[in-house]
């Protein structure tokens, strides 16, 4: 849980019962949260990131992080920026003012999808009975931020701590998702 | 006493712990440890199960995976699981197994008469008898067939377990833990780099867990691979599976286990799965799966009793289960001379050594006759009696004219054969690797490696325990170093003892028996006869993959592992070309047979695939909505209300929409924002309509082709800004649509300053239509001015609705006044039952889907894909409105000037109504010209769309006919099986031609 | 199941997170209004369908959502190179040889 609580952005819902709780590994839904997909070309990166108030990583599957704020690479001209949800407005609104005049798309994606935070020593474990990507410490270290594919939905997987994701997924998509990994975490549960 | 062939001492199983379990009602007992089959054998039975096609009694021939004969059913949970390999079923308290293909029983079994019918029964008979007549081919032939020939009954419940799978990363995957894989696996884990070891037994060690003569290290080979696996069991690089088979193996290193986690448990956690798949990439491979002895093809060679020579050692060193107390040898191959020695060691009385080599090693007959064992060189079973337990041998002398002579019969209980070793080659053929043949070794190996891997040991030929232990070391040494470029110092243990065996004979033996009459099995299994070999090849099969087919050899669960070398040896001699020339079949996947539960995993019921659902949903329930599956979203079809079927509710709803008001959820249309400085130019090309001009808050109907020119999605657009549009797709064509504006953008306009966002799951929409639409929304709505000056048809605006902000459009897809009112998802639910609410005081009602599409029909609005077909055009549909005339180019447009799309006799679409007003065509009947036309005439078009219309008292369908536009006012007819329904061609628009219900 | 590196992600993943694009450098014709028909339906539907060395678009569309393209051997499956869309064909000839084709 100390990872979450480093990371202001992502915070498990108060008002939502964990979905799943055991001693190696928890699911917890995430509170909403502004969500805006941004687009753009390269010069305007540095300006983009100044009046969203974190920079736009440029490193593939990298993230930036600073208060209230988290800007995701998604794509080479693609982010995902993550803020508080009563934030919505004013971030959309300063990176249009800032960005007047550079080419652009900053769309609205907060209610597109929502988050689970899935944490505990078998949660890398867990995430792998869907996810064909390595979790090992050295191929994806804390920081790294991915869409893959979990069975048969598409995901993002953000690992914000050594034992602690972020897994989005579209709303429709979300029952699918926790179900399935409500389900495999069970034997986890076994004498 | 029970278990009367178990030792006194010895072997691997816990003698402490007594099992109960039974086989076809019988209880028996066996040890932990024990596998079904040892535990059988223990207690004196051989007779397991009937063999495929003439259900001769069949005995257990192997102690491994590649048993033939020894297939099972298990209970479990008031549900049998067949066709399992009792050489793999372990024993625990309480297991309930049955033989199959028996009945009534397994001692008497009517259908053994077919036995007795063989000569009736050849190879490629299924193919020679079941010709004529045709009609039995499903009625007759196939239930019999079916019936009289295969192996266990599937289970007849959902399958009660659960099935687990996990992907996994590795550098090393060494697959076998004899003395190679774990040799391997040492030397791999010593560098440090990621090692899956695999074994599908339950214990790791292979070969070594029977051996009780040659030393490693000084130690016993199961002492020294205790303390081996104790050694990888503490380092965090090393993942250690047993129960777990290697039977995939597929393109770029990806390698599927099957791991049996609770199948030996007695009582398992019902939490835990009862299997596990491992989905493995693996940067390197090691096959260590090993070789596995071959039997000797002599006449009746399949009567209980007879088993390989190695799995007679195995039984005893390692189960403590002696198959006999007569037992005779057969063999041609130094090794199981071994096994003879071990049994009389253990009081077994060795009744004979049938070598058919002239002259044995020395020192092997030297041991022999210490032991007081006869010894027959040059030597070979001619014949086998006993009908559920083999009783006698016949045994013949080889003459050096090549004739056999009789040398007398001899009583026995068991006999033990070995006609040398086959190296396991099927992952390295699965690989895609070619198979090379070896005259030394006298087998096929492995050739060069296709993908990262390497055999090690006996996979490859190469026998011995101290040259497979170092073969072993340093294939896992070759494969650390290609996958992390690291070594690492490992000390190669030493072996004494275990050396290789020679001598090995391939196919069938000479006898001086009636060959007609006699049948020497090469494929227990199938039944498949060294005569049938020679059969098939001399009505004209030349390839083995010819024989294999016609005989069903090597078709087996073991794919042919056990036989397909004598199969090879027979082939080649009949054939009367070098075995290297007749071929060889392909091992295929799965190594073993795997169950379909494995496969499914979690995606059953529920989660088998997403069930999309929209924030209607809960409302939808509990107000009896019924749902149609579109794609993976649930979509509510209709609203019954009590007493209402399909019919009345579907008419109910679309009389209200025309009189008062509805309400439809339309959330699952794709909607995407394509935004930027170009996206209007985007649009321009993507589209075929003209969009520069429209100006911010209105929409525009858009046609998207395929650069074929033919019709691939249609929507509404409307543009919120001067550089924001907000698009709308069909719900099905979301993500194509999306694939394709990507396509288009990333590589051919690269250079245009737009992007696209999938905003579909972003926003909620539900419609409201019909004539009092804007009274029912306007109480919600604000920041708009909803009246038809400002707000007219085919608008946008943004504003909010209960206070939370919308995105309101004017547009319609009923022919009435409507909107769709597009809120945030997470808001959706509460706008769905506020409407939901609001449309009650307007005797209003929420409709479904089917409803939309009786009311765009009486429209004439096409549906995408239930109207198009993928070769319809623009001009076809009528739809030439939507085309920008004076565009230089979009997707479509060159392609719409292709000769065949402008040519005459094209299929338009057309609307139809028939003669009697209340006969319903059905969708996808034919069309015709003639009233009964004759067989073959082709078709001039087919009904794509048919209902009942309550705004028109009648029925109505929509079609595509050939030259359909010039036909409007003539008939045609629809034939049907109970008689032919004559229609008159019309425009498709039946309701409102003029449109004056938009525009209110 | 294919393991492939995409250039934009520099990431090796498994297919499922790809989409087959076809055959790579087909390009749609600058002024499609000028080219004959023939013309056309070749860029409609002609393809060299090749058994070897194939160069096809993919697109790691539950990734970065990027194009981009893979020679890829069609026999072996093994992929020669990766490359990103504005970037020029390969010398097919000198991968097939260094793949020892």
């Amino acid at each position: 849980m100390s990872d979450l609580l480093a990371n202001d952005v992502i915070t498990p819902d108060a008002g939502e019962t964990p979905l799943l709780s055991l001693p190696d590994v928890s699911i917890l839904k995430a509170a909403p949260m502004t969500r805006l997909s941004l687009r753009l070309r390269k010069a305007a990166i540095p300006a983009a990131g100044e009046a969203f108030g974190a920079n736009l990583p440029v490193t593939p599957l990298g993230a930036e992080i600073s208060a209230k704020r988290a800007a995701l690479w998604m794509g080479p001209d693609e982010w995902t920026l993550l803020a508080p949800e009563d934030e919505l407005q004013a971030v959309f609104d300063g990176i249009e003012a800032k960005l007047d005049g550079q080419p652009h798309s900053l769309t609205d994606i907060s209610h597109r999808s929502e988050a689970l935070i899935v944490s505990g020593p078998k949660a890398s474990w867990l995430l792998n009975t869907g996810i064909f990507v390595d979790f090992s410490l050295e191929k994806f270290p804390v920081g790294t931020v991915t869409r893959t594919i979990f069975h048969k939905s598409p995901v993002m997987i953000w690992r914000t701590g050594e034992d602690t994701f972020v897994v989005e997924a579209w709303v429709s998509f979300m029952d699918y998702v926790a179900g399935i990994l409500v389900e495999s975490a069970q034997e986890l549960a076994a004498a | 006493m029970s278990q009367p062939f178990r030792t006194e001492k010895g072997g691997r199983i816990d003698r402490g712990q007594q099992l109960t379990f039974t086989f076809d009602g019988e209880e028996m007992q066996g040890h932990k440890g024990d596998t079904l089959a040892s535990a059988l054998l223990a207690n004196g039975v051989h007779l397991v199960g009937r063999s495929f096609k003439y259900h001769r009694p069949r005995g257990i021939v192997t102690a491994g995976s590649e048993e033939p004969n020894a297939l099972v059913g298990v209970y479990r949970k008031g549900d049998q699981t067949p066709n399992l390999r009792a050489t793999q079923v372990e024993v625990y308290q309480g297991l309930e197994a049955i033989s199959q293909n028996r009945f009534p029983s397994l001692g008497f079994d009517v259908g053994a008469v077919n036995d007795l019918l063989s000569p009736l029964f050849p190879a490629g008979f299924y193919y020679k008898t079941f010709m004529w007549p045709k009609a039995f081919w499903d009625r007759v032939y196939e239930p019999v067939i079916r019936a009289a020939a295969g192996l266990g009954k599937p289970p007849k419940n959902p399958d009660h377990d659960t099935y687990g799978n996990i992907y996994a990363h590795c550098d090393v995957l060494v697959a076998g833990s004899g003395p190679a894989g774990l040799a391997a696996a040492v030397a791999a884990a010593e560098t440090g780099a990621k090692v899956i070891l695999c074994d599908e037994q339950a214990e790791f060690g292979g070969s070594l867990l029977s051996d009780e003569n040659a030393t490693i290290d000084g130690k016993p080979p199961a002492e020294w691979v205790r303390d081996t696996i104790v050694k990888l069991q503490g380092m965090d690089n090393v993942t250690l599976l047993s129960r777990t088979t290697a039977f995939g193996y597929f393109a770029h290193n990806y390698i599927a286990l099957a791991e049996r986690v609770t199948e030996h448990v007695s009582d398992p956690d019902p939490k835990l799965p009862r299997e596990r798949l491992w989905q493995v990439r693996a940067k390197e491979v090691v096959i260590a799966s090993g070789a596995i002895e071959r039997p000797m093809v002599f006449p009746e060679n399949d009567r209980p009793g007879i088993l390989l020579a190695d799995a007679g050692r195995t039984y005893l060193n390692r189960y403590g289960v002696k198959v006999g107390n007569k037992v005779l040898i057969a063999t041609a191959c130094d090794t199981a001379w071994q096994a003879a020695f071990d049994l009389a060691d253990h009081g077994v009385d060795v009744v004979a050594i049938a070598d058919l080599r002239e002259t044995p090693p020395e020192n092997l007959v030297a041991i022999a006759q210490a032991r007081g064992i006869r010894v027959e060189a040059g030597c070979v079973v001619t014949g086998t009696l006993g009908r559920k337990r083999v009783k006698a041998a016949l045994l013949g002398r080889l003459m050096t004219s090549g004739q056999v002579a009789s040398a007398g019969q001899v009583a026995c209980d068991a006999i033990l054969m070995s006609g040398g070793w086959t190296p396991t080659v099927s992952l390295y053929s699965q690989s895609r690797g070619k198979v090379v043949w070896d005259e030394t070794v006298g087998a096929y190996v492995p050739g060069k490696s296709v993908q990262h891997e390497r055999s090690a040991g006996a996979a490859k030929g190469l026998y011995g325990l101290q040259a497979t232990l170092e073969d072993g070391y340093a294939a896992g040494e070759a494969a650390a170093k290609a996958a992390i470029g690291k070594e690492a110092k490992v000390t190669y243990a030493a072996a004494s003892g275990g050396e290789a065996g020679q001598g090995a004979v391939l196919g069938a033996l000479p006898h001086d028996r009636n060959a007609s009459r006699v049948k020497a099995f090469v494929d227990y299994q199938n039944d498949v006869t060294a005569k049938d070999i020679k059969l098939a090849a001399r009505e004209g099969m030349q390839s083995i993959e010819h024989i294999k087919r016609y005989t069903t050899t090597g078709m087996a669960t073991d794919q042919g592992r056990l036989s397909n070398m004598n199969a090879l040896s027979i082939a080649s001699g009949a054939l009367e070309k070098p075995i290297v020339d007749v071929g060889l079949t392909t091992f295929r996947l799965p190594y073993t047979p795997t169950t379909f539960g494995l496969f499914a995993g979690v995606a059953r019921g529920d989660h088998f695939d997403p069930v999309r659902k929209t924030p209607s949903h809960d409302w939808v329930v509990a107000n009896g909505g019924v749902y149609e599956d579109v794609g993976q979203w649930k979509r509510t079809w209709y609203f019954p209300k009590s007493g209402e079927d399909m019919h009345a509710a579907v008419a109910r709803e679309c009389a209200t929409v025309r009189e008062s008001v509805g309400l439809f959820d339309a959330s699952t249309l794709g909607k995407i924002e394509v935004v930027g400085p170009d996206a209007a130019e985007f649009l321009e090309r993507m589209y075929t309509n003209p969009w520069k001009k429209l100006a911010p808050g209105r929409c525009r109907y858009g046609l998207m082709l395929n650069d074929a020119g033919f019709i691939v999605d249609d929507g509404v657009i409307g543009r919120l800004a001067d550089d924001r549009f907000h698009v709308t797709t069909t719900t099905g064509g979301a993500p194509s649509v999306f694939a394709t504006m990507e396509d288009y953008l990333q590589t051919e306009w690269p250079d245009l300053d737009v992007w696209i966002t999938s905003t579909t799951e972003q926003y909620a929409v539900a419609a409201v239509q019909g004539p009092k639409a804007r009274e029912v929304i306007a109480p919600f709505i604000e920041g708009i001015d909803l009246s038809a000056d400002p707000f007219p048809h085919m608008s946008v605006k943004e504003g909010t609705f209960c206070g939370v902000p919308c995105r309101l459009f004017r547009i319609s897809f009923t022919g009435e006044l409507g909107f769709e009112i597009n809120v945030p998802r997470r808001h959706g639910k509460m706008t769905w039952e506020t409407l939901a609410g609001e449309i009650e005081k307007h005797n209003g009602t929420a409709y479904g889907t089917e409803t939309m599409h009786v009311l765009r029909a009486e429209k004439g609005y096409i549906i995408v894909g239930q109207d198009t077909d993928g070769t319809v055009t623009p001009q076809d549909a009528g739809m030439s409105w939507a085309i920008g005339k004076k565009k230089h180019d979009f997707v479509g447009k060159r392609g719409l000037e292709r000769p065949d799309l402008v040519a005459e006799n094209r299929k338009q679409f057309v609307g139809l109504l028939t003669k009697d007003p209340k006969v319903k065509l059905e969708e996808g009947a034919q069309i015709t010209v003639a009233q009964n036309p004759a067989t073959g005439t082709p078709a001039e078009g087919h009904v794509t769309s048919s209902y009942y219309s309550p705004a028109m008292g009648r029925t109505i369908a929509l079609a595509i006919v050939k030259n359909g536009h010039a036909l409007h006012g003539k008939s045609l007819y629809v034939p049907m099986p109970d008689g032919s329904i004559e229609v008159e061609v019309t425009s498709p628009i039946f309701f409102d031609k003029e449109g004056a219900r938009l525009n209110v | 199941m294919l393991l492939i590196y995409c250039p934009y992600c520099e990431v090796e993943r498994p297919e499922t997170e790809f989409h087959n694009g076809g055959e790579a450098h087909i390009a749609r014709p600058a002024d499609p209004s000028k080219t004959s028909d023939e013309e056309w339906a070749e860029f409609l539907y002609m393809r060299s369908n090749v058994k070897g060395i194939a160069v096809e678009r993919w697109r790691h569309i539950h990734g970065c959502g990027r194009f981009f393209n893979v020679v890829r051997d069609t026999v072996s499956d093994k992929i020669l190179k990766v490359y990103k869309v504005d970037d020029p064909m390969p010398d097919l000839e000198a991968l097939a040889k260094e793949a020892g084709r």
